[in-house]
């Protein structure tokens, strides 16, 4: 078991306001894990930390050290462009450029240079497309507006745009939550095909998605780490009480 | 209880409707009664009196000693006897010299030199040759020929005589003289002389100086208001330059001129009535306008795609280039148009900085002088003459007309341009 992110007392507050107080958590690698815990319980907030998308964000401050393979990912020699490459993220709302899907899934390796001709490119693309197997159902419209696929097939596109730059960690953040059970279902096994390759965390609202897809899984609540655990230790022992209530659904 | 609510509620709703049609027919008739007086005072000016005359002439006055055409001697030559004594022939009787003065001042004072320019023009061949040229009546004339000189005035009180009036009259009836299409208003810039007066040179020294004042301002504009939404850390410095560019867009439209005057004149020392300057003034007038326009739109591009582009790991300024920008540019340019309309239409900035000159040549370049459109007709109205007056009102309807095609030009944009997602 190797470590990918090893996170100590990392503490985020939003001005005045703290959303998230001394996490302390390791992720191991190649397996998905699951963060979940009601809303406003800080575990978005805690993912972005992870490719420092918080950076964007005004007045957010962060304290606590998060190292990826070993190497502290706030430390002064890290550039935040260079961390997004190697840890990528989709969002909650499936957000293509209203581009054409070639030039969604080109756009990462053009502007990290990956592809030194037009064909590798085009084989970039294909293989992000096949390994989000979305090729058979774009393969003849890769010039289409990506703008005009269905739901799920958009936040394929964006996994795809993920894949393409060649992550090793690719967060999610509740990349279901606007789709329907089939599109759910087929990023759901997309993403256990996946986690043989990458690194996966997701925040997810859904506790039995995160009982489906994780091997591990985080609950957040109130901007504590309360429990972590291997997903089944979780979903049918907790140790805390206030893990057995959520998953019981007796609050959030 | 519920029924009687309903109907005053529908009775207001009918009241608020009814209001605001009436503004709108209010404004609606309002332009139209601008325009249609405008162009009731201007439609005229689109044809000018032309006399008729045929003249004689033998091109080997204007040789040199090689046989190569010599501009020097065509400059000197007599033009105006030329036209003088063609005229006279019309009226055998006119023998005194009061009385010659009075005919010749029914025909424009530049005939002769516009007949130099059509012969210089047709390039004849050596020898000589007699051909039949259409020539400007003058303003006078033209005036009376049009029906805008009272003639129930006291003789001494009107800029035309009553022997005059026979004389253009006789003109009339033998055919020689007669309205036509004005081609000189769209092809001569300014003159003395109404009848040769064109708007051609002020279309064309706006036209430079927008030029000027798009390439100035736009590019900085778009910058600046790149830099305030995404790389500015907020704070009083932040907020302070905020405010400014606010305020810069309140200021009265003179202060720039003066600016152009001290800065642009006194201390780089550019030349004065140059559309480089102009362009440099308007440009800073419309900078706080394109700013605005151009920080609204951005921040109306949905914040997701921003970071689509940050979580691939493109770096700020390729967010901001490569997604936002294109997505915005629709709001942007809207905003530059009706800058850049504000711009075309403003008078007051260029009156400092000697743009209101009396230039009759079209200008070429950047830096030679000219004058822009609404300059013009604020010259042009304040001339005694009437036919000017005409004209005024014309090159009015042309910058409305501009102003207009500029706003649809903004509308097309904004609907090409513009992408779902």
């Amino acid at each position: 078991m190797t470590s990918k992110f090893r996170t100590k007392k990392v503490e985020v507050s939003y001005g005045d306001k703290k959303a998230i107080r001394d996490i302390s958590l390791d992720i191991e690698k190649n397996i998905i894990t699951a963060l979940i815990g009601p809303s406003g319980c800080g575990k978005s907030t805690f993912l972005r930390c992870l490719n420092r998308m918080n950076d964007v964000i005004e007045n957010c401050s962060i304290k606590g050290s998060i190292h990826l393979d070993e190497q502290d990912i706030y430390g002064p020699d890290i550039d935040p462009v260079e961390l997004r490459a190697r840890v990528g993220m989709v969002f909650q709302k499936a957000n293509p450029f209203p581009k054409s899907i070639f030039d969604n899934i080109a756009y990462g390796p053009r502007i990290h240079g990956l592809a030194s001709n037009d064909s590798e490119l085009k084989d970039i693309v294909h293989n992000s497309l096949e390994k989000a197997g979305l090729m058979d159902e774009v393969k003849d419209r890769l010039n289409d507006q990506a703008t005009g696929l269905s739901g799920g097939q958009q936040q394929r596109i964006c996994i795809a745009r993920a894949i393409a730059v060649s992550p090793e960690v690719i967060l999610m953040d509740e990349p279901c939550s606007a789709l329907d059970p089939i599109a759910t279902a087929k990023i759901e096994e997309l993403m256990s095909e996946l986690c043989e390759s990458y690194t996966i965390i997701i925040v997810t609202h859904s506790m039995q998605q995160a009982a489906r897809v994780s091997k591990k899984t985080a609950f957040f609540h109130l901007g504590d780490l309360i429990e972590y655990n291997d997903t089944d230790k979780i979903f049918t022992q907790p140790e805390n009480q206030k893990t057995q209530d959520y998953i019981t659904g007796r609050f959030g | 209880m519920i029924r009687k609510s309903i109907q005053s509620r529908r009775a207001r709703e009918t009241r608020l409707k009814i209001y605001g049609i009436t503004s709108i027919c209010f404004a609606l008739i309002m332009l139209a009664t601008l325009l249609i007086s405008i162009g009731l005072n201007g439609y005229s000016a689109l044809q000018q009196a032309y006399f008729k005359l045929d003249i004689s002439v033998n091109t080997e006055k204007f040789v040199d000693d090689s046989g190569a055409p010599d501009n020097n001697k065509m400059n000197l030559f007599n033009w105006d006897g030329l036209v003088q004594s063609a005229l006279r022939e019309f009226f055998p009787e006119v023998k005194d010299r009061d009385e010659k003065k009075e005919l010749f001042a029914i025909i424009s004072a530049n005939a002769g030199y516009d007949l130099k320019e059509i012969i210089k023009k047709k390039a004849l061949g050596s020898g000589s040759h007699t051909l039949s040229v259409w020539l400007h009546l003058s303003d006078d004339a033209d005036q009376y020929l049009k029906g805008r000189l009272s003639i129930d005035i006291p003789e001494e009180d009107r800029r035309i005589n009553n022997k005059q009036i026979a004389w253009v009259n006789s003109l009339v009836e033998r055919d020689i003289a007669k309205l036509k299409f004005n081609k000189t208003f769209f092809t001569s810039a300014d003159s003395r002389e109404p009848e040769s007066a064109g708007i051609l040179g002020s279309v064309i020294g706006s036209a430079l100086t927008l030029f000027v004042t798009i390439m100035f301002a736009l590019p900085l504009a778009v910058m600046a208001a790149i830099y305030l939404e995404y790389f500015a850390k907020p704070g009083k410095i932040t907020d302070f330059i905020e405010v400014n560019v606010n305020n810069l867009a309140a200021v009265p439209s003179i202060v720039f001129g003066l600016l152009g005057l001290s800065v642009f004149l006194s201390t780089f020392g550019l030349p004065r009535s140059a559309p480089l300057v102009g362009g440099l003034v308007l440009g800073l007038m419309t900078l706080p306008t394109i700013i605005i326009a151009s920080r609204a739109s951005i921040r109306s591009i949905p914040p997701s795609i921003r970071e689509a582009a940050l979580g691939l790991g493109a770096s700020k300024m390729q967010a901001a280039l490569h997604h936002v920008l294109p997505l915005a540019t629709p709001g942007i340019l809207t905003g530059t148009i009706i800058g850049m309309a504000q711009a075309l239409g403003e008078t007051a900035p260029l009156l400092m900085i000697g743009m209101v000159a009396f230039i009759i040549d079209i200008p070429t370049t950047f830096t030679s002088s000219a004058t822009a459109m609404p300059v013009q007709i604020y010259m042009w109205s304040d001339s005694a003459e009437r036919a000017f007056y005409e004209r005024s009102s014309l090159a009015i309807l042309f910058l409305v007309a501009f102003l207009i095609s500029m706003n649809l030009l903004a509308v097309v944009l904004r609907k090409k341009f513009e992408k779902k997602w």
